[in-house]
């Protein structure tokens, strides 16, 4: 790129208005807010697509293919809205965000163009697994479905690999203000990308198992306990449930993972203020005036989790400066919010799992079935409090300690008018999404193929 | 060859692949709309949906594949294009979701009521969101767009002559070659009524295409005379090709060679949407900055050209096995629902 180019896209024009910035953030946060659902469950629900469909297949079982058949139209739904709305952020990097798009475009570009590829596969192999499902032979049918499932969980690692390297910008020098000597390769696999990635993909089929289990769940509620409904529950929730402990585990290795490359992030989502050692664990509480108030604290617990030691000295806010600092209490509470669902959910795979063991069952104790039944809107809250973690935790930040939020925004006027849109889109968007599922889920189980009975 | 020239192409036959495929896809949309009353219409719309169901996604791919190159090999450009037009390509986004979400919906909903809501939320928004994206394209090609954020007019890069050219172009071309693609269609599914029903409105939309091409020359030459030097002196073979191409595709439809004019067709939208960057070339923002100036950096521009090969390699051979699938399901006959 031409200095003359680059040198004024890096020193931008200045801060946009204040309503524009928030305006731009609250736009950008509500549309990948409402596309990392669909794509969790666009993602992982093709996995248990498969596993159902070959258990069928295998044993000739009916119920499974049933279940197949049915989570397939789920998915056909999903996965358009999927692509559309994931289409929208493609274009909002440009229109909310040309500061960052033109100064930086070209270190993260190549995790997207992996994606485009990946998600080019997604969308014809979902095409040929959808609507030719009576037109190929049963192993060749199952088979087209393999790369939706291999694409689909590509995706998540390229384009959380590009969010990762907002955390920890790799890849480029900066030179007198423009970027020089980019390595693309080394810009994607960056420090953050292991432990962001491997945190969201087994973040994705636990929201897409334990949503999925959710439905069945609410059937079970009812009294529905034949042998279809009793599927329906048990393959999705041992999935995600399996992978709860499997989760506490990378949750905790992306928090040492913090503490050593993004510590002010990690203070704020503990809300320490003094760095030092006999860091303590705190639960709750909000943040005012510098200080974490009303909060439950575990006393030595941050050092312990961050070094096995009471004398581990964690880093606290006061090493950075005020105006570098994010909001604490949101990110705090967030946090919180998703360790806490994250050790409910442990706890029900726990007591599916005991009741498994002793009698061979779901258990009966509506204390069991009603968190399950809602298990699906935990997991995902979980991942939208666990985003809010990442990314307001990098505040003020767009690309962390190099381009800031405000600097990256369009100076365009009138930002607010295009959320105004936005949510009144995604408003109808949200309503008629649930609308049709709701309708899918009521019909009647059927077994005729997707193409046919919608025709 | 320079490799940032590479790219560019290849960023061109991304676009240009979009148009022939998402532009039908759209442009059948635009013939759902058209299709008359919820009796009547059905059996055109459900011969729309038919050919458009298992691909439109994989189409759709297009798009977010040239705008990942765009911004990964030309980021000042993509940076400035999508400051200045924030508001036709909100839209066209806003237009993005309507169409697919709603299509989705109206093919998973039973009652009358809820499919003629969701087809009419697909219909309008397959005829706006090519509208926008064409306003986008005459935005760039009259030089309304200035390197920079946001240092164009807002309202003015878009509202001008070549760029509602731009739109009702983009428009006309979705909607002829979605007409030709249905004929064809409609043969392969065996309604030999629904290709004539089709062939008339292809005879239609190409006509209409044709006077506003011409119509557009004088436009050109009012508003964007240096796009119009381009095309009527380096651009001109390519122009003169298009329409060729696009009387032959007129007389092949009267001789109903369908498949043929498949071909023809978009060949004639080919050479157009090549004849623009020859006009310009190598102004990528005209009139000032080059690709040249735009270019990342080299080790970019190979690692992205490396992924671009190796990608086509395994999605092209999965477009060519979705395609033959496609075209061997059975047409479904049948009620609403």
């Amino acid at each position: 790129m031409r200095p003359a180019l680059a040198a004024p896209l890096i020193a931008a024009t200045g801060p946009a208005g204040g309503a524009d910035l928030v305006a731009a953030r609250t736009q950008m946060a509500l549309s990948l807010g409402w596309h990392i659902i669909v794509a969790c469950l666009g993602v992982g629900m093709p996995a248990l697509l498969l596993f159902t469909e070959w258990r069928g297949l295998r044993r000739g079982d009916d119920d499974y293919l049933r279940l197949a058949r049915r989570w397939a139209k789920a998915v056909a739904v999903l996965f358009a809205v999927g692509a559309v709305s994931g289409t929208i952020l493609s274009f909002e990097m440009g229109l909310l965000w040309p500061g960052l798009m033109g100064a930086y475009g070209q270190v993260i570009g190549l995790p997207f163009a992996l994606e485009g590829i990946a998600f080019f596969l997604e969308a014809i192999f979902i095409g040929i697994y959808l609507y030719a499902w009576d037109r190929l032979s049963p192993r060749a049918h199952l088979l087209s479905g393999v790369p939706v499932m291999v694409a689909g969980v590509a995706s998540a690692f390229f384009v959380v690999s590009a969010n990762a390297w907002m955390n920890q910008p790799r890849g480029f020098v900066l030179q007198g203000g423009r970027v020089t000597h980019v390595s693309p390769w080394a810009a994607m696999f960056n420090p953050a990308t292991p432990p962001q990635t491997i945190h969201m993909i087994v973040a994705v089929f636990m929201v897409s198992g334990f949503a999925t289990a959710s439905v069945y769940a609410v059937a079970l509620l009812r009294g529905r306990r034949d042998r279809y409904h009793r599927l329906g529950f048990l393959v999705p929730f041992t999935v995600a449930g399996a992978l709860a402990p499997v989760q506490i585990l990378v949750g905790d290795y992306a928090a040492r993972f913090l503490a050593r490359y993004q510590p002010t992030k990690l203070a704020a989502m503990e809300g320490l203020t003094r760095t030092g050692p006999h860091a303590p664990l705190s639960v709750g509480g909000i943040f005012v005036d510098g200080r974490l108030r009303h909060a439950f604290e575990i006393p030595n617990g941050l050092s312990l989790l961050v070094g096995y030691s009471p004398d581990t000295v964690v880093q606290g806010l006061d090493r950075t400066p005020p105006a570098d600092r994010p909001p604490v209490t949101p990110v705090h509470l967030c946090f919180d919010a998703m360790v806490g669902i994250g050790v409910l959910l442990l706890l029900l795979a726990a007591w599916l799992a005991f009741s498994w063991w002793r009698r061979r069952e779901i258990p009966h104790s509506r204390l069991f079935l009603w968190p399950a039944a809602a298990s699906g809107v935990l997991a995902a809250v979980a991942v939208e409090a666990g985003w809010v973690v990442t990314e307001v935790g990098r505040q003020p930040w767009v690309v962390y300690g190099r381009l800031r939020t405000a600097d990256a925004v369009n100076p365009a006027p009138h930002l607010w008018a295009g959320l105004l849109l936005l949510v009144a889109v995604y408003t109808v968007l949200t309503v008629s999404t649930v609308y049709v599922l709701r309708l899918m889920a009521r019909a009647r189980p059927v077994a005729a193929p997707q193409e046919r009975e919608t025709a | 060859m320079e490799a940032a020239q590479v790219l560019l192409g290849v960023m061109w036959a991304g676009l240009t692949l979009y148009a022939l495929l998402g532009g039908a896809d759209f442009g059948g949309g635009l013939w759902d709309l058209l299709a008359g009353g919820s009796r009547a219409g059905l059996p055109q719309r459900r011969l729309v949906e038919h050919s458009i169901g298992p691909v439109w996604e994989a189409n759709h791919v297009w798009l977010i594949f040239v705008l990942v190159v765009l911004w990964t090999g030309f980021p000042p450009v993509f940076a400035a294009v999508m400051s200045t037009l924030y508001i036709p390509l909100t839209l066209a986004a806003f237009g993005i979701i309507g169409r697919g979400a709603a299509f989705a919906f109206r093919k998973s909903s039973t009652e009358l009521w809820q499919q003629r809501l969701f087809g009419a939320a697909f219909a309008l928004s397959s005829v706006l969101t090519p509208f926008f994206l064409g306003t986008v394209a005459g935005a760039v090609a009259s030089g309304r767009v200035p390197p920079g954020l946001a240092r164009g007019s807002l309202v003015g890069a878009w509202v001008n002559p070549t760029s509602m050219l731009g739109g009702v172009l983009a428009v006309a071309v979705c909607a002829c070659l979605a007409a030709v693609y249905l004929c064809d269609d409609a043969v392969r599914s065996r309604l030999p009524g629904m290709a004539e029903v089709f062939r008339r409105r292809a005879l239609a939309a190409a006509a209409v295409t044709g006077v506003v091409a011409l119509g557009g020359i004088g436009v050109l030459r009012a508003d964007a005379p240096r796009l119009f030097t381009g095309l009527t002196h380096r651009a001109l073979p390519l122009v003169l090709a298009s329409a060729v191409l696009g009387v032959a595709s007129i007389a092949l439809l009267w001789l109903r060679r369908y498949l043929l004019v498949r071909g023809t067709a978009a060949l004639a939208v080919a050479a157009v949407m090549w004849g623009w960057p020859v006009a310009q070339y190598p102004l990528m923002l005209p009139p000032a900055v080059s690709f040249r100036q735009a270019a990342a950096e080299p080790a970019v521009i190979t690692a992205v050209l490396a992924v671009a090969g190796a990608g086509a390699l395994l999605v092209l051979p999965s477009i060519a096995w979705l395609l033959a699938v496609q075209h061997r399901l059975p047409f479904e006959r049948g009620g609403p629902g």
